[in-house]
């Protein structure tokens, strides 16, 4: 591969922060820089890890490169790319992904990859109904584990029902199968993504030849389906919403109450309460099984978790609906456009083989949308926020027993850590002696959080190393909105003009007042009628998506889930400009072209 | 159709069998308007008023074996017989029969009770078309903003004299073509006083790409941007959707204007203010690439359109159309995509696992 004139730094050429040298021991021996890495291309992979990370949700790196290089490299053989190897640097998650070159090694690998591949999507709605199983088997798993409390004396039945194991082995046992089942489900979630990719790339590659100046956003919309797992949760809300105006539980919801005011002043409301009450419970589980995030963080919390983020949204909604205004995603709309534009692209095409060929590839993407989409819920959302509240319930046991000062300081230990932490406990448990770990957790827990601040400061450059002449990787392109062009204009210094450029991934032009937000925390501070800034916009952050006029991100490609959703709600949406929320301000004035992808400041 | 042997016959009188008589330029402005498109009115001058007039000019029947025996690379010989023949066409009293025929035409193009003069364009409208067209195209002239009987009469014999320019004689006999096949209808067409005007394609002039249209506007009359003496503004509108692909707009220094006093067109600076200013307002650019896509559907291929606005007061701007022709330069070189169509729907995907990445 030629390589042109460097213009980041090579990866052994970062600099620790100074002050976080020690508490980088956090992150495990092999997500470090070694002396080979200089060699090869990475990036920051800031689209999944916005934030620096913290040692236990290292986790969410390792387990997705375990299974995703696994499904290239060994399962479906694909003769061209194998895995993505990781490094943590400052607490930021690089990513490098490994290429086949050599023509012998990807001629062997082909007949392979077709058996396979072939295989899947031949029978792919019969093993995605198989999928759909597995995965609540799983789920139910997660939610099934009882985190031991080793108390003072074993139960009778220990002994008396001759079942012979005290609860310290529970106490291991369980939290290995908390591990084991986080890794089983990212297992799950590249079961069927890589070959799903796949089909929307090869698809894109050939509107792409057909039509030179289409943009991924228009393939995408030929593409994306109507109903998803991922927009049932705010469909849930508006349901809720409708159902509290119809019962007459609405006045219960006003802006300046907690959700737990709203519940408790429901309640109060007799049988129509009870009634709203009753379809709100079996709304939310599974569907406020959504994360805040997009659930690779230990603190992005699921709506059950904190109801804020819905009750505000039903409360947007009952005030929408009392204004007459409908709430039901126009669905028979969007439907009838994604058909008429892939009707009206397909009679453009040159011949009948063309056609022929467009009708092959656009109907294998509709056959792979539905996972490609709705896995986010079950594994991201669900799985994810399910698995991180099993170890808060550790957290939990070990801060009882002193080891840690807060249960949410579990996740400032990595997951070999908690397991060493945990058998510290059964040891000092079953000696009867206070555990070690009193006094070694805490100061390294103390050193951390420091670390992880300071990591926050630092301005990871977007990318590390040589960079590739021609980085034409459509998997790239589509989910991390990376290119030559945007790599280029990443490494030169960020401009003074007053233009930033991304990917228009919602068309519409809108001028409106920025709101920058870094993180999940700040969501609740975006008025109404803001254009929202942000670092990377989650699937949950739908129900503000009514609210603001715009989205602009540092990060996403047109096929991420914001981009599907911002065009669901007709929000323009530009994603991928790299520094919008460097440079932009709150409170200045832009214009955001989601079909050009420019964002303008206007003061 | 038009009627035999008529003189003179206006756009919606001609149908695509009337090439050899009406020229492929007026045919083309006869489809549109059959096809309820707002082209400014107009009739065609027959290649039978050529024929006619010709023995008025060539009594004896000399010219066209004075231009067969020409060598194709004797430039002065040219030069000299092209003069000649320029001088005798454009200075020939007309047959009263045509004379009568294009005037009453004329006068009915400026309304029928009306006493004052209409503004007309007169172009050629070559009967040697298509695949020809395009290099022939540009060889003849047009007389822009011609006003009054005696002016028409003069363009017009000036646009049958640019038979006898030199390139145009260089070009016939590079190809051998007969000069006894040669004849040339003339478009006498009402003119729009554009406030902006240009060109339209059908598809990317830059990549081919067939779903999009590219707009490119200027102020005042469209000679100036066809003329490449302007940077225009270019506008992108995606063909299925409507939407606003992209927009360069340019600082535009100058734009052609009707000469009120002597006739023709002159070119004055854009005021300051104006220059950098959008020449289309969004909503023009979505009806202008609506009638673009109307007009590709009726021909079944991508065109090269010219069209002009025109501002009355306060009013909704008018868009015309003043001609369209085929698209050549993409049409030319389309290739297949695809060779044979894969026997496995899902074999497609080796094209992106399969091979190694390449630009």
């Amino acid at each position: 591969m030629e390589t042109r004139t460097r213009s980041f730094p090579l990866p052994s050429e970062v600099e620790p922060i100074a002050g976080t040298e020690a508490a980088d021991a956090m992150y495990p021996y092999f997500t470090k820089v070694g002396p080979e890495d200089d060699a090869r291309f990475w990036f920051y992979n800031g689209m999944h890890f916005p934030e620096p990370i913290p040692a236990f949700d290292a986790i969410t790196a390792e387990a997705p490169y375990i299974s995703l290089g696994a499904y290239n490299t060994r399962v479906f053989v694909i003769p061209t790319v194998k895995g993505i190897e990781h490094r943590i640097i400052n607490g930021r998650v690089y990513i490098s992904a490994i290429p086949i070159t050599d023509p012998a090694e990807i001629g062997a690998r082909v007949p392979h990859f077709e058996e396979r591949a072939f295989y899947y999507f031949g029978k792919w709605n019969e093993l995605y109904a198989q999928w759909n199983e597995k995965i609540k088997v799983l789920l139910a798993s997660i939610e099934s584990i009882e985190v031991p409390q080793l108390p003072e004396f074993e139960d009778k039945a220990v002994v008396f029902e001759g079942r012979g194991i005290a609860q310290n082995h529970y106490l291991i046992e369980r939290y290995n199968r908390a591990i084991e089942a986080y890794l089983l489900m990212w297992q799950y979630h590249f079961e069927f993504l890589v070959l799903g990719y796949g089909a929307y790339l090869t698809f894109f590659e050939f509107c792409k030849k057909a039509f030179p100046e289409i943009s991924v956003q228009m393939v995408a919309r030929m593409v994306a389906g109507v109903d998803t797992a991922m927009l049932r949760p705010d469909d849930e809300l508006k349901k809720l919403a409708a159902l509290a105006l119809e019962t007459g539980v609405d006045g219960s919801f006003t802006e300046n109450r907690s959700a737990a005011q709203i519940l408790a002043d429901v309640e109060t409301r007799g049988g129509a309460g009870a009634r709203w009450l009753a379809a709100f419970e079996e709304a939310r589980r599974p569907w406020f099984n959504i994360s805040t995030g997009d659930g690779f963080y230990h603190h992005h919390r699921n709506w059950n978790d904190d109801l804020a983020m819905p009750f505000s949204g039903m409360t947007r909604y009952i005030a929408e609906l009392r204004a007459g205004r409908t709430l039901e995603r126009p669905t028979e709309r969007l439907k009838q456009e994604r058909e008429q534009i892939a009707a009206e692209y397909r009679g453009l095409l040159p011949g009948d083989a063309e056609r022929a060929t467009f009708d092959q590839m656009l109907g294998l993407c509709h056959l792979v949308f539905p996972f490609v989409e709705d896995h986010k819920f079950y594994c991201e959302n669900w799985a994810a926020t399910s698995f991180f509240n099993k170890i808060r319930e550790f957290g939990m046991v070990l801060a009882r027993n002193g080891l840690l000062a807060d249960s949410e300081d579990i996740f400032q230990l990595n997951r070999y850590e908690v397991g060493m932490a945990l058998a510290d406990l059964a040891l000092s448990w079953a000696s009867g002696v206070p555990a070690k770990g009193t006094r070694h957790w805490p100061p390294i827990v103390a050193e951390r959080k420091a670390a992880l601040a300071k990591f926050a400061e630092w301005s990871p450059p977007p990318a590390l190393g040589p960079v590739p002449e021609n980085i034409q990787d459509p998997l790239l392109l589509m989910l991390w909105g990376i290119t030559s062009e945007q790599l280029q204009a990443w490494a030169a210094p960020p401009s003074e003009g007053s233009e930033l450029r991304g990917f228009g991934a919602s068309p519409g032009v809108v001028e409106g007042i920025a709101r920058v937000v870094r993180n999940i925390d700040e969501i609740a501070s975006v008025r109404e009628g803001e254009i929202l800034v942000c670092p990377v916009t989650a699937p949950s952050w739908a129900p503000i998506f009514g609210k603001i006029k715009a989205t602009v991100s540092d990060i996403g490609g047109a096929m991420s889930h914001a981009a599907i959703v911002a065009r669901e709600y007709g929000m323009p949406a530009v994603l991928g400009t790299g520094h919008a929320t460097k440079r932009i301000k709150t409170g200045q004035r832009l214009r955001v072209d989601g079909t050009s992808g420019v964002v303008t400041i206007l003061e | 159709m038009a009627a035999p042997h008529a003189h003179v016959a206006w756009f919606e009188e001609l149908g695509e069998g009337d090439r050899d008589v009406a020229g492929g330029k007026a045919v083309s402005l006869g489809r549109l308007t059959a096809a309820g498109i707002r082209v400014p009115p107009g009739y065609v001058i027959t290649t039978s008023a050529f024929r006619q007039a010709c023995t008025a000019f060539d009594p004896a029947g000399t010219i066209a074996q004075a231009v067969e025996t020409l060598g194709t690379d004797d430039e002065a010989a040219c030069r000299a017989v092209s003069a000649e023949l320029r001088a005798r066409v454009e200075s020939a009293p007309l047959p009263a029969d045509v004379e009568t025929a294009i005037l009453a035409a004329y006068r009915t193009l400026c309304g029928a009770e009306s006493a004052e003069d209409a503004p007309v364009a007169v172009r050629s409208s070559a009967t040697m078309e298509d695949g020809s067209d395009a290099s022939f195209a540009g060889l003849q002239d047009t007389f822009l903003w011609v006003r009054g009987e005696a002016a028409v009469l003069d363009a017009v014999r000036r646009c049958w004299a640019s038979l006898y320019s030199e390139p145009s004689i260089a070009y016939r006999r590079r190809l051998r073509l007969p000069e006894s096949a040669m004849a040339m209808g003339v478009v006498v067409q009402q003119m729009v006083d554009a406030r902006s005007a240009g060109v339209m394609f059908t598809r990317s002039p830059v990549t081919g790409d067939v779903s999009l249209i590219a707009i490119s506007s200027s102020w005042g009359l469209g000679s100036a941007v066809v003329g490449g003496e302007v940077t225009p503004d270019e506008f992108v509108v995606n063909k299925i959707t409507g939407e606003l692909a992209r927009q360069t707009i340019s600082d535009k220094a100058i734009r052609h204007v009707p000469n009120r006093t002597t006739g023709g067109t002159t070119e004055e600076p854009v005021p300051q203010e104006q220059r950098e200013l959008a020449s289309l307002s969004g909503d023009e650019v979505k009806r202008l690439a609506t009638l673009g896509r109307e007009i590709e559907r009726h021909y079944g291929r991508a065109q090269d359109i010219e069209w002009a606005i025109c501002q009355n007061g306060d009013a909704e701007t008018e868009i015309f159309l003043l001609q369209s022709r085929p698209e050549t330069v993409w049409s030319s070189k389309e290739t297949r995509l695809v060779e044979t169509v894969s026997a496995n729907p899902f074999a497609n995907v080796l094209s992106i696992f399969g091979a190694p990445r390449k630009e």
